[in-house]
């Protein structure tokens, strides 16, 4: 066991301080030190993006980044897309669509779609499928997910 | 995973100096997206972990017509193909870059990274290679340069001696009528790691209808990324044609030798070496004709 | 609006749990969190048959910050025993050598100690300071190989039972069975046309996206709490109880939120092993598997080999079929080939017929369910077998199936007859869709396309034990508790059941699903018996709602309780205007009648799911050069019963035919020659991406069960039945070669086409 690090960042807007290890994950500090468990390990390697969060205004898989290494950034997690008060109109979509099964692989899709919204507020099918190849589901064979997505894009727009 | 010390130089000597004191221990992280998979699964191992992105040089993206394209070795591949004017000159390295295992891992993956990873797939070799890419490399004794295509040694392992690391990639500036592409071949459509992937880049004539120069470069068929000298050479002065670009295929097939693996079996990749290179070739035709 | 008459039934109400679901506030098996929690993990076997000559775990124990390990011989040893565990019969004996290796390791990850400590990184450390000692033995790793008289042996004391008797030979061939209808030979003589084929399929893992986890806790009184993402809290009850030897009285399960089963989080992997490492060390410990834990050492499905002959005339009516069908169980006997032939040729109203199958150990992790198990592999041999004949015979494949169709009354060949069902409806609706009277566009750029179609059956479990209680609120509104642990909105769709029979709607529901102490028995969720079974629970806890609420009326309007009517949502007396109101109305009076409204039903219907038809339309374009297949367009056409929620149904059927394709077209275990899967990993086990389907069209034939209320039939399952079937044919047309070997990859394709020529 290696000392712990001290790292400062902000998550959903909040100012956050931690200590891990090097050998952490941000999915592990997110999920055990910081308690936002939105964020799931489905391979640990980058293959299926159930632990998409948003850094720095980057889609990155929370499983290959180090805790240490988001010191002074801004990190956006599942729990920081809407708010209590109202539901993003991802969210609201997916609901509508009936775009989640059993539910572990929606933050992570809800992440990246909301990355894909952020940066191309008119994606086309093709577009839409492409940015989220990274995420895998299992249940619901994709087709409300990416109806799901069209659908808040238009009335986004 | 096993434990190891974190250390952020801010500078390329100060990271040369770590590099140098713990050699085969310490490992150079930038998109961590390979090292730190690798380290999880016991594949690698480091007692240091030495991040480059606080260096600014690993982090400059600059391109100027007159002095060519320089690329950091930790920029992630979004901001590439999210520079448009970059990605307007450049669109063979567009191919690869976009490409690379989904949209989260260009978030921080990075060209160098790919390289400096050794893996005779690697998605961004060929077009890097083909784009006449120099690898500039900091470590005790100074800098050195080497061509990319002489970069990577063997499964994993590449030139880079004790204490060096891998400071920035640099790309002549495109000639006129010159065009360039990235192809791979995977058995889903997106996500896998290349079966085989060829680059090409090509260089025209004024009225299109000749070859000036072409390189050719394929990944997964060979201990390393394969720079085809000879198939790109065979295109020299030959009419664009049908015919010319077969004879370069077959002589891309020729010298790949691919092993068989989970992936892929040897006859199947030599198969697809030829199939690639015809199709690579028609694109960067195509771009070439566009540009 | 509703369909059918009905008010919910039929609707799109958002899911209950489902605003937690979209904000990443459910809670999962892995993310709860305990004080005092220790985290575990377990030392695999690196070998895939060996003898376990010594465990020392000395080095491990001293590792700073491990806290206890734990290995077989902490595990009394359990009976050799039979039990039904609700998607499958489990030897528990089988089960607990499975959860920790007892003298033998039998597969490439098979477990063999578990260790907790502080942190999952030095339980992980702790790993690599345990010493086994292993005498490797030879492996075999295909079924076909495992069947050969000089096979390496998997169990010494295991011998083949043939026919129902139990041989004198040992072999890694569990069971042999037969089923028989009419006179086959006569049936082949009569036939003007037989097609004989040989298929062969290989594992595949169920994917879901949420590895295994199980946190277990116990107090100073012995009683230990499980939490768990699991398809039965009660079917882990029942396993932990056996393979701990501990009773019943000193378990509570309770469910997390669940991320996917498909029928393969129906058996206890870590769980006993948290258990034994949390009474040892006192604290809690939780244990997750890593991914390729997941692939190792959980359950998949077989691969198989199979051999089908039909015989047709020449008017397309089939006389004759047989099958071979041998199946892969993995380390321990028990894989789904008998309900593979319960489903191979289901389909259609074969007069003479045979069906020979075969349940082989191999050195693989044991199969566990997945999604109709059996029954994918099974229809991929005569399914693609009728598209050769119907070409043999110039007969349109649909044509032959609605002619050839299994009816009301028709007899499967494994002896139960067919209720009510929708074979025939469901193949119509296919011949009339859109997509099937579309031609097909040809490719631009020199690729090839092709269409073709497949059906399939599933049988759907029977409905099974459910378990309900209710309190009505103040409101109206009412809490219902459940057992079903819901992994596909099932939550929803009982709620919406419910509200129909007592005039309420969905939102007026509040459902939880709730832990082993606080609801009666109830099977798992799975083998589509959860909309059917839990939903007929449902029913009754409403008509016994119904009833008490008549007697409560009684009171308040002075009449006696059997003159109420209940219609419409409204109970009335007669046509007196004071003597009307509603459930809300008459929940408000509650307090004045007699106190809360509460209700207790536990229900174990006769009827069954009541058997799912499928048939699918799948148009293809294959690249020749690369042998890549890509999917067009695809239609799923299926008899849903009442389709309660029918976007969930939608959804049902869609995930089922995009697993399918994964299945028939790139998924597959890759093993070496040394017996280890060298895939193990989601990078190259490759399960379909966004980028790799079209959308998914769903057509729902509505043809209600008798057995249920609301005509609920099991729709969970088939889906993934006919598309590696459907993508075969399709290949077919595309390119003028049949592949008979899944999955069809572009090597694969490729090398056929290149062999043989376009």
């Amino acid at each position: 066991m290696s000392k712990k690090v001290q790292v400062q960042t902000t998550i959903n807007g909040e100012e956050v301080e931690f200590l891990c290890e090097p050998r952490h994950s941000l999915l592990e500090v997110l999920r055990d030190n910081i308690g936002l468990t939105g964020a799931k390990e489905g391979c640990n390697n980058g293959n299926c993006g159930a632990c998409n969060v948003i850094m720095d205004g980057r889609l990155v898989n929370s499983c290959c980044v180090l805790g240490v290494e988001v010191d002074g950034c801004d990190i956006q997690t599942i729990e920081g897309v809407g708010s209590p008060v109202q539901l993003h109109p991802l969210q609201q979509k997916f609901l509508e669509h009936a775009a989640l099964q059993c539910g572990i692989c929606t933050p992570g899709f809800i992440v990246s779609a909301k990355a894909l919204l952020d940066k191309n507020p008119n994606p086309t099918e093709h577009e839409v499928r492409y940015w989220l190849a990274g995420n895998l589901c299992r249940c619901t064979g994709y087709d409300k997910i990416i109806r799901a997505v069209l659908d808040t894009a238009e009335e986004m727009r | 995973m096993h434990a190891f010390d974190y250390a952020t130089p801010q500078s390329v000597a100060d990271a040369v100096v770590l590099l140098n004191e713990h050699g085969e221990n310490a490992r150079v992280l930038a998109g961590g997206t390979d090292l730190i998979v690798q380290l999880r699964e016991n594949r690698r191992r480091a007692e240091v972990v030495v991040d480059i992105k606080g260096i600014a040089e690993a982090n400059k993206l600059s391109y100027d017509v007159s002095s060519g394209l320089t690329i950091g070795s930790a920029v992630p591949c979004y901001r590439i193909y999210g520079d448009a004017v970059i990605a307007a000159a450049y669109p063979g390295l567009m191919d690869a870059t976009s490409l690379v295992g989904g949209t989260g891992i260009q978030g921080r993956a990075s060209l160098g990274g790919n390289l400096c990873n050794g893996s005779p797939a690697g998605d961004t070799i060929p077009p890097m290679i083909v784009l006449g890419g120099v690898a500039r490399i900091a470590g005790p004794d100074g800098t050195r340069e080497v061509a990319v295509e002489d970069f990577c040694t063997a499964p994993g392992r590449t030139v880079l001696a004790k204490g060096e690391f891998l400071i920035s990639l640099h790309f002549p500036t495109p000639e006129e009528h010159s065009g360039a592409y990235y192809r791979r071949f995977i058995s889903r459509n997106e996500m896998d790691i290349a079966v085989v992937g060829v680059g090409a880049s090509v260089v025209l004539c004024d009225d299109h209808s000749r070859f000036v120069s072409a390189r050719i470069a394929v990944a997964a068929v060979a201990p390393t990324p394969l720079f085809v000298r000879d198939a790109g050479d065979a295109l020299t002065g030959q009419a664009v044609s049908d015919e010319s670009i077969q004879k370069a295929s077959e002589i891309a097939q020729a010298a790949a030798r691919p092993i068989s693996d989970m992936r892929g079996t040897a006859e199947y990749r030599t198969h697809l070496t030829g199939v690639l290179t015809r199709r690579v070739l028609n694109g960067a035709v195509q771009r070439a004709k566009e540009s | 609006m509703a369909t059918n008459g009905y008010k919910v039934i039929g609707t799109r109400p958002i899911r209950h749990d489902g605003v937690d679901k979209v904000t990443g506030r459910a809670i999962y098996g892995a993310d709860i969190q305990l004080t005092g929690l220790l985290y575990g993990a377990i030392l695999r076997s690196p070998h895939p048959h060996a003898r376990i000559k010594n465990i020392d775990t000395s080095r491990a124990e001293s590792h700073p910050g491990v806290r206890a390990v734990a290995t077989a011989e902490d595990l009394p040893q359990a009976a050799d025993k039979l039990q039904d565990l609700g998607e499958s019969i489990v030897n528990l004996r089988d089960a607990s050598n499975n959860v920790l290796a007892y003298g033998k390791v039998l597969y490439k990850g098979h477990a063999v100690v578990g260790v907790a400590a502080t942190s999952l990184h030095v339980a992980q450390e702790a790993l690599e300071l345990i010493d086994v000692e292993y005498e490797i033995l030879p492996h075999v790793t295909w079924v076909m190989d495992a069947m050969k008289d000089d096979a390496p042996i998997l169990h010494e004391d295991m011998k083949t039972t043939s026919m129902g008797e139990e041989t004198d030979k040992v072999s890694n061939i569990a069971n042999h069975f037969q089923h028989k209808i009419g006179d086959p030979d006569k049936g082949f003589a009569e036939a003007d046309v037989i097609v004989e084929r040989e298929f062969t399929t290989q594992t595949v893992h169920q994917g879901y996206i949420e590895p295994h986890n199980a946190t277990a806790k116990w107090n100073e009184e012995g009683q230990l709490t499980l939490w768990t993402s699991t398809q039965g809290a009660f079917m882990v009850r029942d396993q932990l109880i056996e393979i701990l030897k501990i009773p019943v009285s000193k378990v509570k399960v309770v469910p997390l939120e669940i991320g996917g089963g498909f029928g393969g989080k129906t058996s206890v992997y870590g769980d006993p092993v948290a258990a034994v490492l949390s009474k040892k060390t006192g604290h809690p410990v939780k244990i997750t598997m890593t991914r390729d834990e997941v692939f190792e050492g959980t359950g998949p499905t077989p691969a198989s080999y199979i051999k089908v002959k039909m015989g047709v005339t020449n008017d397309g009516r089939i006389t004759a079929a047989t099958t071979y069908m041998a199946y892969e169980a993995g380390a321990y006997p028990g894989s789904p080939v008998g309900a593979g032939a319960g489903c191979i040729f289901s389909p259609y109203d074969i007069p003479n017929a045979q069906i020979d199958g075969y349940d082989v150990c191999v050195n693989k992790p044991k199969t566990n369910a997945y999604r109709a198990p059996g029954a994918t592999n099974a229809a991929f041999a005569p399914e693609t077998v009728i598209d050769e004949i119907c070409e043999k015979i110039g007969m349109d494949p649909l044509e032959f199936r609605i002619k050839n169709a299994a009816k009301e009354g028709s007899r499967r060949v494994d002896g139960p007859v067919h209720p009510r069902i929708g074979c025939i409806e469901t193949t119509e609706a296919a011949k009339n869709s859109d997509h099937y009277n579309t031609p097909l566009e040809k490719s631009i750029d020199g690729k090839l396309r092709g269409r073709g179609v497949a059906s399939g059956y599933w049988f759907n479990f029977n409905g099974g034990k459910s378990a309900i209680s209710v309190s009505v609120n103040s409101d109206g509104t009412i809490n219902m508790l459940e057992g079903s642990t819901d992994i596909g909105g099932s939550r929803a769709s009982i709620s919406m059941q419910l509200a129909e029979t007592i005039g309420l709607e969905a939102t007026d529901i509040n459902p939880q699903v709730v832990d082993t102490d606080s609801i009666g028995y109830t099977d798992v969720t799975g083998g589509s018996r959860t909309t059917f079974g839990t939903g007929y629970a449902a029913h009754a806890t409403g008509q016994a709602l119904i009833r008490e609420m008549k007697e409560r009326a009684s009171k308040l309007w002075d009449v006696p309780a059997d003159a109420i009517d209940f219609s419409d949502g409204v109970f009335s007396y007669k046509d007196e205007e004071k003597k009307r109101g509603t459930f809300k109305d008459l929940a408000k009076q509650a307090g004045d009648t007699g106190g809360p409204i509460v209700a207790q039903v536990s229900t174990n219907p006769d009827g069954s799911g009541g058997g799912a038809f499928a048939t699918h339309i799948c148009d293809v374009e294959v690249d020749p050069d690369t042998g890549k297949v890509d999917v067009l367009r695809y239609t799923a056409v299926q008899d849903v019963g009442t389709a309660i929620h029918p976007s969930y149904v939608e959804g049902q059927m869609q995930g089922g035919v995009v697993q399918g394709i994964g299945w028939g077209l790139n998924e597959e275990y890759i093993y070496n020659d040394a017996g280890v899967m060298t895939n193990a990993n989601f990078l190259d086990y490759r399960m379909p991406t966004t980028l790799d389907t079209p959308m998914i069209e769903t057509i729902l034939v509505e043809v209600p069960n008798v057995a249920h209320p609301y005509g609920v039939r099991g729709v969970g399952e088939v889906p993934i039945v006919p598309p590696p079937a459907a993508l075969s044919n399709a290949i077919y047309h595309a390119t003028g070669q049949r592949l008979r070997d899944l999955p069809m990859s572009p090597p694969r394709v490729q090398s056929a086409l290149a062999k043989n020529g376009e």
